[in-house]
């Protein structure tokens, strides 16, 4: 597979777009037409040659913008990137986890030696070279958490697991649905998820903890979340909340197709073998809804999710007052055909 | 998901006799491959086909987690056990191909302590010796006391005041020695972590003794675990699968549905680790519940059980599963 890198931009100009090959291969997270919360847990095994769900790391046509995105946030904001010192081994895991994953599922862009404790990568899609010294942090330039996840997509927790709970103890964050690793520092799995609605008394959160502190060595897992973003923006953080709130009041009728975007999350779980830490890569995809409908029956079916989303949910993802001329500009692509079950395209 | 860990394919590289009861075992993948990587105090569940029946028992990982040739053992020989060690010490021989499970950690080192007190009882050594080699090599900070019965019981312990003597201290039962674990627990400075790992008296007392003393709960860790115990035979309906088995005397639960052909997540295999926690459907009798999963009143609910470990006397028992 050859991929060929976009140059796009996901702030100012927006000049983001999913070339028709991507919008094929999107995560779709709606398996019916209907939405409510579930532990929707799965084994991250290959799966669909093509898909995102194909390789441990996905890399595809954005990789050299969204890192490019990545590192404009973290010159604004260095607060999104933090580590506290007994996270150090977990970030050692987790540079070793990502590097021999893409040395191997992607050989003609990675490239990894190892010598020992002598190490040399390679990523051509960067032009980085390096060789340093595996576990010794003064060989590269970032620590090793930083360094590799300025290499790869999607936002990173790396949670300390202790007292039977998990602990946001390091993290890279800029791809985020309105989140601050900086609030959330140090906080535990129920601290950070107080906000959720309807699920603490659903006795989701305590059956998700349960699932996640089980997860063993070699035998990952995933789920998908989403929301909805006006714009193409990879970071809507808290911190710049005064710059792309104001945003949604620019939605109409008519940009509605360009504007609006379905974000979703592919949420994967790993354990990390050195620090039994473990650690949750959040990969954020974006398709416009002029992108999305080119599939019927993703029209359709976002269509009735979206009209009978619970109010509570449409607020927690910040769409409520939007939601009303979404659904009319959707509704314009449901023709009220029964849809197939799963994700899939037909 | 899939019961259990994810498995290695292993072949037994060495047999080796420490002292009169205690045997060393060691495994490397058959592919030649490295095995994976772990931290210490994980442990790994070794599988036995023993004539009829798998047995399946969780095993502390006791060499060193940079070394990924191979997976060491020791496994202490228990006459009145349920048979699991003895298959190993007498049936076990170099060349033997096995099947072991990938490392799972329930005893892991928290690397916020900026002092690690270890506490051994016998066997309860073997965690210490993988998480002291992961210790030594980071600079951590540690320290180890180590109750044996005797000199010549006492396992790998000439190796441990060879390699880290001021930091490992020895306690012999046979010469009236014991740990002054008030005096031990009351001098440690600030941010110390306490580690036990031994009989289930050692630890309640160090348990004990930590909280009347005034350490925080989060900063006491210990390892048990539980052999299943043997008890009365027992019938089970499992509802899901529609099948009725019998769980013999020297059987657990868990073994007598895996017998079965039914798939049962498991994890640690002694009541630890919460993954093969079940919901009961229907029941006319007594749980004897052993783990140290479920909450007192989760016990008393009849609601659930722990297959691992736990048992069950009386007239129907019926199991979402």
């Amino acid at each position: 597979m050859t991929v060929i890198f976009k140059e796009e931009t996901f702030h100012d100009d927006f000049t983001f777009r999913n070339s028709p090959e991507a919008v094929k291969r999107f995560p779709f997270p709606f398996p019916e037409d209907s939405y409510m919360y579930s532990v929707n847990l799965e084994p991250h095994k290959s799966y669909r040659p093509g898909s995102v769900y194909e390789r441990t790391f996905d890399v595809d046509e954005h990789y050299v913008s969204e890192m490019r995105d990545r590192a404009r946030v973290l010159a604004e904001d260095p607060l999104r990137c933090q580590s506290l010192p007994h996270m150090t081994l977990a970030g050692w895991d987790l540079l070793e986890l990502i590097m021999t994953s893409k040395a191997e599922e992607y050989p003609e862009l990675f490239e990894l030696h190892r010598d020992g404790a002598k190490w040399h990568w390679i990523n051509r899609p960067l032009g980085i070279e390096q060789k340093f010294t595996f576990l010794d942090e003064t060989t590269l330039p970032y620590g090793p958490m930083e360094y590799i996840t300025r290499q790869t997509q999607g936002d990173f927790a790396v949670l300390d697991q202790r007292d039977d709970n998990l602990w946001m103890d390091a993290g890279m964050v800029t791809t985020q649905a309105d989140w601050s690793l900086d609030f959330d520092i140090g906080m535990n799995f129920f601290e950070w998820h107080a906000p959720v609605p309807k699920a603490h008394e659903m006795g989701i959160f305590q059956r998700a903890l349960k699932f996640l502190l089980n997860v063993r060595q070699g035998s990952p897992a995933r789920r998908l979340n989403w929301t909805m973003t006006v714009n193409p923006l990879l970071d809507t953080s808290p911190e710049n909340y005064h710059k792309w709130g104001v945003m949604k009041k620019d939605l109409t009728l008519e940009n509605m197709g360009q504007m609006m975007h379905l974000r979703v999350e592919l949420q994967t779980f790993f354990r990390l073998p050195r620090s039994n830490a473990l650690v949750f890569p959040i990969r954020c995809y974006l398709i416009k809804l002029d992108e999305l409908v080119t599939v019927p029956k993703w029209a359709r079916r976002f269509h009735r999710v979206i009209r009978d989303l619970p109010i509570e949910l449409a607020t927690y993802k910040g769409f409520v007052t939007n939601r009303p001329k979404i659904v009319e500009w959707l509704s314009k692509y449901d023709n009220g055909a029964p849809t197939s079950p799963g994700i899939w395209p037909d | 998901m899939s019961a259990g860990a994810a498995k290695i394919l292993v072949k037994v590289a060495e047999v080796t006799p420490v002292n009169e009861l205690v045997t060393r075992f060691r495994f490397v993948r058959r592919d030649g491959g490295p095995m994976p990587t772990f931290s210490g105090g994980a442990h790994t569940v070794v599988e036995m086909n023993d004539k009829d029946r798998v047995r399946r028992n969780p095993y502390s990982i006791m060499s060193d987690p940079a070394d990924r040739e191979g997976y060491s053992i020791s496994i202490r020989r228990d006459d009145n056990g349920r048979g699991g060690s003895l298959f190993m010490h007498r049936r076990v021989r170099p060349g033997m191909e096995m099947v072991i499970s990938n490392p799972v950690n329930l005893f892991a080192l928290d690397l916020r302590a900026r002092k690690h007190l270890l506490l051994a009882g016998g066997i309860g050594i073997t965690p210490f010796l993988a998480q002291i080699k992961q210790l030594a090599a980071m600079n951590g900070n540690f320290e180890l006391h180590y109750s044996v019965r005797t000199t010549s019981l006492a396992s790998y312990a000439d190796e441990l005041v060879a390699n880290y003597r001021p930091r490992v201290h020895l306690y012999h039962d046979d010469r009236g020695e014991q740990i002054e674990l008030p005096a031990l627990l009351d001098g440690q400075p600030l941010g110390t972590h306490v580690y036990v790992c031994g009989p289930k008296g050692m630890i309640a007392w160090v348990r004990k003794t930590a909280a009347a003393l005034g350490w925080p709960r989060e900063a006491v860790h210990h390892e048990e675990f539980l052999a299943p115990a043997s008890g009365k035979p027992f019938q089970v309906m499992l509802a899901r699968s529609n099948k009725t088995i019998q769980v013999g005397e020297h059987q657990s639960l868990l073994e007598a549905m895996e017998e079965a052909g039914v798939e049962a997540p498991y994890l640690c295999r002694g009541g630890a680790c919460g993954q093969c926690e079940t919901d009961v459907l229907e029941y006319e009798g007594t749980f004897l519940h052993k783990d140290h999963w479920l909450t007192p009143a989760q016990c008393a609910s009849g609601t659930r059980i722990m297959p691992c470990v736990s048992r069950f006397e009386g007239k129907t028992l019926v199991l979402d599963r």
